[in-house]
């Protein structure tokens, strides 16, 4: 492990956490924008955050200590998701030690641990959000199991640097496989971070709410942990999905002289992918909540097909 | 280990059971519960111990022994190798918990049935070694069916309920319809030559088509039972009727027993594989799994949950061997090994994560007196030690990392994403299809394991009588301590659990992953090359576990810690009440929305205008009405014909003597 590679890790570390909620206020400006409204900023994200880390924590009487501790756990998973995924380089120590695979278990821990606490003060909201979440859950990480899978079987190797450096030195080809991954992909994306049409993130009072609703109890530090990890799922989430289908560019090892271009590149690729994020999420009306297994149903297909199409054509 | 006391693993492993057997005397000659529960028990647990150290130390040699007992020319045959060293690992290190438990848990039970109860739990354990110690037909079939019988007895222990007489027949006829095909098919393999020695089946070389019958009955036989459908039935009516120590027995170590019987005949004693038999069990597996895991989503008896549970984790297990079988028959010994590993991993992590989950029920049960889901709720509270304890085991079942469920269901991926490549193009179709199966059970598990905690330990009580509800005893929190210590170990530690999975492998197909998985150091597991994947567990808990510890710390230093307690908010709704909460139908409901031409539901809405509504609705398997019903019918009509043949009147049966001895003379000519 050279210094260069830990520099590089660390650099990410700090720079998923500072960013992730200027994504999220970005597409929230976006959203604002079409929806000819001016709204409140990109750095909205971070003044709220700041709000409710001043407040003070209200918890319910028969909140355990597994509500206290969820935020924690689920910031922790989010950020180490987000500090993964290969951005701007592909020298990240901490890489071999979770694997795509791995990584969709990262998700999967994140999301029991907030299902159980949404649980854990036995309101209404909260246990109807916590089997919604679950219902998503499980199409949804298939579905991405078997995105990831088709882009392992590209590259030969669950390793998120490998199948990323593979991709990258490929010549631009529209792969069939990947097409249909790209699309189930997305919308996953969808499902798994409460956009619409599966969910509303701007909403708090909404009987067809799913994340909002596992939520509800928590306040102030709490809150903002929650948030905070939210906004980096997001980024992640956008990250994955541009390494898988749009890797170009990216400082190979541990290149400093491609690392100013692979930088503007990310940038300019994150605000494409917002912008176009919020207006899917503006074009379409949120479903009806018995419509969402259908959904990710198809969601899964796609990807099980996108596989399919892998291993019949391209092998 | 035990060499410097001129002791060969097997004198070890003979000793423990002949020790466990005078534990079940002395229990029965006892008769005081506190004396049998904290005396007999422990010591149990001990000779686990050493059954464990014994197996451990008899993975990397064969021993074999010849008792003086059985048939006069066929003594009792016994072999300590590499694949019984593993199941007899498993055995002594699961068996350790469970009886630490029992000693708290069996504490307050009347004299007379504890003594009965520890004579036939005893009888059970060494039955069990003794199967994987056979190494003769006459002899493993003697020890299978003193298994099933005195696991038939633990089973009906209550067996003043109806219920538990009825689950305890039909898992004793199934135990018995599988005893005949398991009968059979090692009637196949010794191919008339009369020698029934597994070393003479060995080296007998049968023709594909006597081979694969011999695989098939093998199949059904120890699929009866491990629970592969559609031979499953048992399970979820015996696992609720026994005693939860002895479900977690059941479900933790006597179902591999079964796993162990079809690795042994199929890889071991048939000469030959098929590739088709590897695609058969895959098949079969997936849809048990799928199975399983469906109708766990929708159960509302905690027993009941786990023992689908159970039924999907065996067709995980049956995925990995149908795996092993397709790649083994393709000469792919790498990936067969890779295959081998994922399953036998996955055999030991379930025997302790399930039975955690089944001693966890126990303790609720011992708590509550209730078995039913939907009368829990905030136990969280009440039980807080406990519920520690469950997390771990519902973390560890879902297949979440870093816990051991993971690692096998990450060994398992790996050798799908390695099968392109099969020469077969039907199979590399098929390959795709089963991964996504696979993953989706993966994942329902966690929605199972979501609703089974959350509905107990979460959220508010349902019912007024759990105010009353105390925590698990000190003996019992001990027993599943040693449990979760299991499953956090085989989660983090890997790589140095797969150097001793390679005997095994080395055994059955002749590789291991050794040199591979341990070459960048016990930190990382690289089962085939680094670059192709990797997963370091230890890594990921010290990130999230440090990442949480400097986040709260952070945040405690940067703004403040302060605190309120309030009502909860809800919306601004005032009235909260706990039956506004999820009840465990409700929680399943999606699923059971989703897949309902898939189960048969009964529902009984009431009416709008009803002013004391009362919902019932019940899920019940379709396959019971397909397959058990209608072969209950077939018996039914030729029992009643055959009863024609009995008057009662003696001259009439001695006729009937008479005839087949007519008839049998006539053969003979």
């Amino acid at each position: 492990m050279s210094y260069s590679a830990l520099f590089f890790q660390l650099v990410q570390n700090v720079l998923v956490l500072l960013a992730a909620p200027l994504l999220l206020g970005w597409i929230n400006q976006c959203r604002a924008w079409l929806q000819n409204r001016s709204g409140a900023g990109m750095l909205q994200p971070y003044r709220n955050l700041i709000k409710l880390f001043h407040k003070d924590a209200v918890l319910a009487h028969n909140a355990s200590p597994l509500f206290r501790a969820t935020p924690y756990i689920l910031f922790a998973c989010m950020w180490l998701a987000a500090a993964l995924v290969p951005v701007l380089a592909t020298d990240l120590p901490l890489s071999p030690a979770v694997d795509v695979i791995a990584l969709v278990g990262i998700f999967a821990l994140a999301r029991v641990f907030i299902a159980l606490a949404a649980m854990d003060i036995g309101t209404a909201f909260g246990s109807l959000g916590a089997r919604r979440e679950m219902l998503v859950g499980f199409l949804a990480e298939p579905a991405l199991l078997m995105v990831l899978f088709t882009a392992s079987t590209i590259s030969q190797s669950t390793s998120l640097i490998t199948i990323v450096e593979t991709l990258a030195h490929k010549q631009f080809v529209l792969y069939p496989s990947m097409t249909f991954a790209a699309v189930a992909f997305f919308m996953v994306l969808l499902a798994e971070n409460a956009r619409v049409p599966v969910d509303n993130p701007s909403t708090h009072l909404e009987l067809t709410m799913i994340h909002e609703a596992m939520i509800l109890e928590y306040s102030a530090r709490h809150l903002a942990l929650v948030e905070w990890a939210s906004a980096l799922k997001l980024l992640a989430y956008m990250t994955i999905g541009i390494a898988l289908f749009a890797p170009w560019g990216i400082a190979e090892g541990g290149n400093w002289n491609a690392l100013p271009f692979a930088v503007v590149l990310l940038i300019l690729k994150l605000t494409i992918a917002g912008a176009g994020l919020a207006f899917v999420e503006t074009m379409s009306a949120k479903m009806r909540i018995f419509r969402v297994p259908e959904f990710m149903g198809t969601a899964f297909l796609l990807a099980v097909l996108g596989l399919l199409t892998h291993f019949l054509l391209e092998t | 280990m035990f060499d410097q006391f001129g002791m060969l693993p097997i004198d070890v492993v003979l000793g423990v059971v002949v020790f466990w057997l005078v534990l079940g005397m002395a229990g029965l000659a006892l008769q005081n519960s506190r004396l049998i529960a904290q005396f007999i028990f422990p010591l149990s647990a001990i000779g686990s111990l050493v059954l464990a150290g014994a197996a451990l130390a008899g993975l990397g040699e064969v021993s074999t022994a010849i008792l003086p007992l059985g048939l006069p020319d066929l003594p009792f045959h016994l072999r300590l190798d590499a694949l019984s060293a593993f199941f007899i690992l498993l055995l002594g290190a699961a068996s350790i918990g469970i009886a630490l438990f029992s000693a708290g848990y069996f504490r307050r039970m009347v004299a007379a049935e504890l003594s009965l109860l520890c004579l036939e739990y005893h009888i059970f354990l060494a039955s069990m070694a003794l199967v994987f110690l056979a190494d003769d037909a006459y002899m493993f079939m003697v020890a299978w069916e003193s298994m099933a019988l005195s696991s038939y007895f633990l089973v009906t222990t209550d067996h003043n309920q109806p219920d538990v007489r009825r689950a305890g027949f039909l898992y004793l006829l199934i135990a018995h319809v599988g005893a005949i095909a398991i009968l059979m098919s090692f009637g196949v393999m010794q191919s008339g030559h009369g020698d029934y020695t597994f070393s003479a089946m060995r080296h007998t070389h049968l023709s594909d088509f006597w081979a694969s019958i011999a695989f098939l009955l093998a199949l059904f036989g120890f699929g009866a039972k491990a629970g592969i459908l559609p031979m499953h039935a048992w399970l979820p009516e015996a696992h609720p009727a026994a005693p939860s120590p002895v479900s977690a027995m059941m479900s933790g170590i006597m179902l591999k027993t079964a796993i162990y019987g079809i690795l042994r005949v199929s890889l071991d004693l048939l000469d030959t594989q098929l590739w088709w038999w590897g695609a058969f069990a895959l098949a079969l597996g997936l849809i048990t799994a799928l199975f399983g895991v469906i109708f766990a989503a929708v159960q509302v008896d905690m027993k009941r949950l786990l023992a689908y549970s159970s039924i999907e984790n065996i067709g995980i297990i049956l995925v990995g061997i149908g795996l092993t079988l397709i790649f083994h028959a393709f000469h792919k010994e790498a990936l067969a090994a890779l295959a081998l590993t994922a399953t036998l991993y996955h055999a030991l992590n379930h025997a302790f994560m399930k039975s955690l989950l089944f001693l966890g029920t126990g303790s609720i049960l011992h708590a509550t007196g209730e078995r039913h889901l939907g009368k829990f709720g905030g136990l969280i509270h009440k039980m807080p030690k406990l519920a520690i304890l469950m997390l771990v085991g519902i973390l560890a079942m879902a297949g979440l990392p870093p816990l051991n469920g993971f690692v096998s269901e990450w060994l398992l991926l790996q050798a799908f994403l390695l099968s392109p490549g099969l020469p077969h193009p039907y199979l590399n179709m098929l390959v795709p299809v089963a991964a996504a199966a696979l993953a989706l059970a993966a994942a329902l598990a966690g929605f199972v394991m979501v609703k089974f905690y959350g509905v107990i330990f979460l959220g508010q009580p349902r019912d007024t009588t759990l105010a009353h509800a105390h925590d698990a005893g000190l003996w019992e929190r001990i027993g599943m301590i040693c449990m979760v210590i299991g499953c956090i170990a085989l989660g983090i530690f890997p790589a140095f659990v797969i150097l001793h999975l390679d005997f095994v492998t080395e055994m059955l197909v002749h590789h291991s992953l050794g040199s591979s998985a341990a070459q960048t150091g016990w930190l990382l597991l690289t089962p085939i090359q680094a670059e192709r994947a990797s997963y370091g567990p230890l890594v990921l808990l010290l990130i999230i576990g440090g990442g949480s510890l400097i986040t709260v710390l952070l945040v405690k230093k940067l703004y403040h810690g302060r605190l309120r307690r309030g009502p909860a908010w809800d919306c601004g709704f005032p009235a909260q009440t706990a039956r506004m909460q999820d009840t465990a139908e409700g929680f399943g409901q999606p699923i059971r929305q989703i897949f309902e031409w898939f189960m048969d539901v009964v529902r009984q809405v009431p009416s709008p205008f009803d002013l004391h509504p009362h919902y019932h609705g019940e899920t019940h398997d379709r396959l019971w009405n397909l397959f058990y019903v209608p072969i209950k019918r077939v018996n039914e009509i030729i029992g009643n014909q055959v009863g024609k043949l009995q008057h009662g009147r003696i001259h009439m049966y001695l006729l009937y003597s008479f005839l087949t001895l007519l008839a049998l003379l006539a053969f003979i000519q």
